[in-house]
């Protein structure tokens, strides 16, 4: 009993810790993205890791998540005889709901476990102390960077994920399944807002963009010096960075039902 | 650091490219557009406005010129609605408004017929000939109600 309530109080301290830490980093990277040097060559070629690199999958995945859409709503809407509609399906359901949660949950699979598992073998190697040694400050030069492209490139490749996705609706639901084009796209562009939809995807974008470079760096940054440890975070990044991103998509919606 | 010119490159133009889909994504798709204070701000105030939403369009012979900003009640409990409409229009004060159903899902829209007065609408008037939105249940009601008395 005694041993029991024992454990609890030490992961209750733990669980504190953790977060403690967690908000620690977190204002750490903040800090040292608002302050000189803001090195600019290094936000450069993290950009290109995260988002030119992940630029093929996102679009291919955009095009292929219409293309279903497409398909399914058309089946579904060709009921009710209101295949009019497909556009304002298709643009809904993807700049509301879709397009940010699945960029991000590819983003994650793609960069975030390659940006934890590379964080991690530095800590391994011992390359972080290295930069200390140099009085590099390990947070400002490596991490930041990272988190920064992340919060850059989700928003851009979240739009490139739904444009790209209208296009794959158009080409099933307009070219194979005889949808009047113009129907479609007035439909899809009646329907979806600025303020509404738009504003909605972008901030849920940023949001997860955010989320998932902190998670990948600080899983990263707070690897176990071994090679269990590179896998464990690179592994522990993918799951808890996909569980928050589902979870503040519920939270997000639930609060500005967007 | 080294920089490479070539990956440069390709980063300028991937968030070139990002910048623009989200360009295009707000303004041609999501219809943003840069609003000055000076568009036309008409009432108009109707009996029963049925299924009527706000930002339904507010069309002329078909053509969309603005959208319901607003929907409440005056005074006197009726419907009170609130139309935006482009700086440019001309509308005669003898300009009258319905309440119309366009599309397969029943949307509701403001059409607005222009009179022949000379003078024009200007912008917090209110656009005094209105017809109501007709309600399918109640036409269906009265027909019922009234073949029911005569048959007593």
């Amino acid at each position: 009993m005694i041993s029991a309530l024992r454990t609890l109080g030490y992961r209750t301290v733990m669980l504190l810790e953790h977060l403690g830490h967690m908000a620690a980093f977190v204002g750490q990277i903040g800090l040292n993205a608002l302050r000189r040097p803001f090195r600019f060559g290094r936000l450069v070629m993290e950009i290109f890791d995260v988002g030119v690199l992940s630029l093929a999958i996102v679009c291919l995945s955009g095009a292929t998540v219409g293309a279903v859409l497409g398909l399914q709503g058309y089946n579904t809407l060709t009921r009710f005889g209101a295949e009019g509609s497909l556009g304002a399906v298709v643009g809904l359901t993807l700049v509301r709901e879709l397009g940010p949660v699945f960029t991000a949950l590819l983003v994650t699979g793609r960069a975030g476990s390659a940006m934890a598992a590379e964080i991690a073998s530095m800590v391994t190697t011992e390359q972080l102390d290295g930069l200390r040694m140099m009085s590099i400050d390990p947070v400002d030069f490596v991490v930041t960077p990272k988190a920064l492209a992340m919060l850059i490139v989700m928003p851009m490749l979240n739009v490139l994920f739904i444009l790209f996705a209208f296009f794959g609706g158009y080409v099933i639901g307009v070219e194979l399944l005889g949808v009047d084009g113009g129907t479609y796209v007035t439909s899809l562009e009646d329907a979806i807002t600025f303020e509404d939809d738009v504003a909605g995807t972008l901030l849920k974008s940023v949001v997860f963009g955010l989320l998932v470079g902190l998670i990948a760096t600080y899983r990263g940054y707070t690897a176990e010096p071994t090679s269990a440890g590179v896998s464990a975070a690179t592994t522990g990044t993918v799951v808890t960075a996909s569980v928050t991103i589902l979870i503040f998509d519920y939270v997000i919606t639930a609060l500005w039902g967007v | 650091m080294q920089r490479s010119p070539t990956r440069d490159l390709t980063v300028g133009l991937f968030v070139a490219a990002g910048l623009a889909a989200i360009g295009y994504l707000s303004i041609q798709v999501g219809g943003l557009s840069y609003k000055g204070s000076g568009g036309l701000e008409l009432y108009a105030v109707f009996d029963e406005i049925g299924g009527l939403k706000e930002r339904a369009p507010v069309a002329v012979a078909g053509v969309t010129v603005g959208q319901v900003t607003g929907i409440g009640l005056d005074d006197m409990l009726r419907a009170r609605v609130v139309l935006e409409l482009d700086a440019d229009l001309e509308l005669p004060v003898d300009t009258s408004a319905s309440i119309r159903t366009s599309g397969v899902l029943g949307d509701q829209f403001v059409s607005l017929e222009p009179g022949g007065e000379e003078e024009l609408l200007v912008s917090g008037e209110e656009i005094v000939f209105t017809e109501s939105a007709l309600s399918l249940e109640r036409l269906i009601g009265k027909f019922v109600h009234d073949s029911g008395l005569e048959d007593d």
